[in-house]
């Protein structure tokens, strides 16, 4: 009987030291980030540093804005274009398809979304770029370019699609699969008697995904969407491809542009000194903003039970 | 234009938006896995797993036997570290650590870890394992491969043993069992299905990961089964080669990225097979 007591004794902590194991991991990747970024907030200043949009290899200057503002931007851009998409899918999965194919299309989006991202990437570079900058580009400078004021921004130049426009557009087919599976599994948690209430009243199919089951769904599409946008930012094989990881003014969404993880991809492996430990302060970044998306939207998921 | 016309045309207006939401998104993520099979079936001969990749521009693109062989290699030390480990930690955060609130801090803290972007997790095995050894190396390569996998395992582990029935658990201690022959012989045979797929989902997601190899096992064209220096792996090539300007290379990207996406959508096909056969016996 003791003998049996030592074992599963042994086994317990063999347990709970590989169950710690994942908060060293963790803490360590945080103290580390920390201490190798350490220099390049001492050196530029920690505000200044996040607000400087200097970067020059010649004098070792360097600043965070640029590629914070490229990452802000191709993720908003990608989540106003996939987003409205995604819901309309949804809708389509959960009311208009034909049962026989719901499961099938569910389970291929629920595949497309494992495909590794450098496959994404990949395409974006050989298929999409070319074609948004021979089709979608003229089309944009046409009507947009137009505009007073912010015209010009929307007139750029011939990079072969390689531009902030295309990394956001890849980035938005990217998070399409997962975003579309969330907003299902969500429409599909409505209870029936809401719905058939809804339809009780005399109203439409529209009327009822729009003013009862979307009010219902709110906070869990919400949470998803903001998943989702953990994933664009973070996300690097995809963007590096396409963005072109050009250190210059923005002038305009077809120009080719720097993103945080472009620069990290394009940069580490050549970096050392001072250069480094700025890399290691765009990785901190990157883990901080990641950290607080997702606080967030376990915030809303978990708010609606 | 009576009122409940109006809402009709609403209606019909909002819904065709929707099917032609689901036309255009489902018709680009097909044309993705279309271009991919396409160039990659022309691109593809058996000569990309024995052969090292030919100088660029040679009507012979050559193969990529090296980097298979360091994929797997990198791949297979990441699922013996990763997985044991995940495995225990899961058991242990189902099991013993059930009710204690630090466990569950634990298993938010794997929620977490899951999605911690994978050049993060690159940049942070860089500063542990590559800078103070001067070098690439195949070892860090496979540590950023096995940080990645272990959150994933942890917490398919722990969802699946909770999903046991207690009453299980309560049968086997009755008939005198110590907890630990409990987990091992009963817990872990009823779950073994669900966690051998968290396994399956776990590699095919570090099988397509290429930002953490960048810093750490970086590429290298040699064929040799170690995995101290520079390893190549397929990800790696691709990113490489597909960015070079050369026809050749392009082409063997396209053939790589073709091997990739068929491996991932393999074993996540397989994993999906595997819970159903046991949600059905």
């Amino acid at each position: 009987m003791k003998a049996a007591g030592l074992k599963n004794n042994i086994f317990k902590i063999v347990c709970a030291v590989s169950s710690v194991s994942i908060l060293l991991i963790v803490a360590g990747m945080l103290v580390t980030l920390l201490v190798e970024s350490l220099p390049a907030f001492r050196e530029f200043g920690f505000f200044n540093f996040l607000t400087s949009s200097e970067w020059n290899y010649s004098q070792d200057i360097y600043g965070a804005r640029r590629p914070i503002f490229g990452t802000l931007l191709t993720t908003a851009l990608a989540l106003i274009v996939s987003f409205p998409v995604a819901i309309g899918t949804a809708i389509f999965l959960t009311e208009l398809c034909p049962e026989k194919l719901k499961g099938s299309i569910g389970t291929a989006l629920e595949l497309l979304s494992a495909i590794p991202s450098i496959i994404y990437g990949m395409w974006g570079l050989f298929v999409l770029a070319p074609f948004l900058e021979e089709s979608v580009q003229p089309l944009i400078k046409k009507t947009l370019g137009n505009l007073p004021l912010i015209g010009s921004f929307f007139v750029g130049p011939l990079t072969g699609g390689v531009s902030l426009f295309t990394t956001s557009m890849i980035l938005a087919v990217m998070i399409l699969p997962f975003m579309t599976s969330i907003s299902r599994e969500a429409f599909n948690q409505v209870p029936p008697i809401l719905k058939e209430s809804s339809y009780a009243l005399g109203a439409t199919r529209w009327e009822t995904m729009s003013k009862v089951v979307m009010p219902f769904t709110r906070l869990a599409v919400t949470g998803g969407a903001t998943i989702a946008m953990g994933r664009a930012l973070g996300e690097t094989m995809a963007v590096a491809y396409v963005i072109g990881n050009r250190h210059a003014a923005l002038d305009s969404i077809f120009s080719p542009y720097v993103t945080v993880t472009s620069v990290m991809a394009n940069e580490f492996n050549e970096a050392s000194g001072i250069k480094l430990s700025v890399l290691f302060a765009l990785a901190l970044i990157l883990f901080m903003a990641n950290f607080l998306v997702l606080s967030l939207s376990k915030k809303l998921l978990g708010s609606r039970s | 234009m009576k009122r409940i016309e109006k809402r009709k045309i609403t209606n019909l207006i909002a819904l065709s938006a929707s099917i032609l939401c689901a036309a255009l998104g489902l018709a680009l993520l097909f044309l993705i896995l279309y271009h991919v099979l396409v160039k990659g079936l022309e691109s593809f001969s058996l000569g990309l797993f024995t052969q090292d990749p030919a100088p660029p521009n040679r009507a012979e693109a050559g193969g990529l036997r090296s980097a298979f062989l360091g994929q797997g290699l990198l791949t297979t030390a990441a699922v013996l570290a990763g997985v044991p480990l995940g495995v225990l930690g899961g058991t242990f955060l189902a099991e013993y650590g059930r009710d204690s609130k630090f466990c569950r801090l634990l298993s938010q803290l794997c929620d977490m870890a899951v999605s911690i972007p994978s050049i993060v997790i690159g940049t942070f095995v860089y500063a542990m394992l590559v800078k103070p050894f001067g070098g690439f190396n195949g070892w860090a390569g496979a540590t950023a491969l096995a940080i990645i996998i272990l959150p994933v395992v942890i917490r398919t582990t722990e969802e699946m043993m909770t999903m046991i029935p207690w009453t299980l658990r309560e049968a086997a201690f009755a008939l005198g069992a110590p907890y630990h022959k409990v987990i091992t012989s009963v817990v872990w045979r009823a779950s073994i299905n669900g966690i051998f797929t968290g396994i399956l989902l776990a590699i095919a997601r570090v099988a397509g990961e290429t930002a953490p190899l960048l810093f750490t096992s970086f590429n290298s064209s040699f064929f040799r089964f170690n995995l101290s220096g520079s390893v190549p792996s397929l990800t790696v090539s691709i990113y490489q080669y597909a960015a070079s300007p050369y026809e050749s290379w392009i082409s063997l990207a396209w053939a790589a990225a073709f091997m990739v996406t068929i491996m991932v959508l393999f074993l996540n096909i397989l994993g999906r097979v595997l819970i159903k056969l046991r949600t059905r016996g």
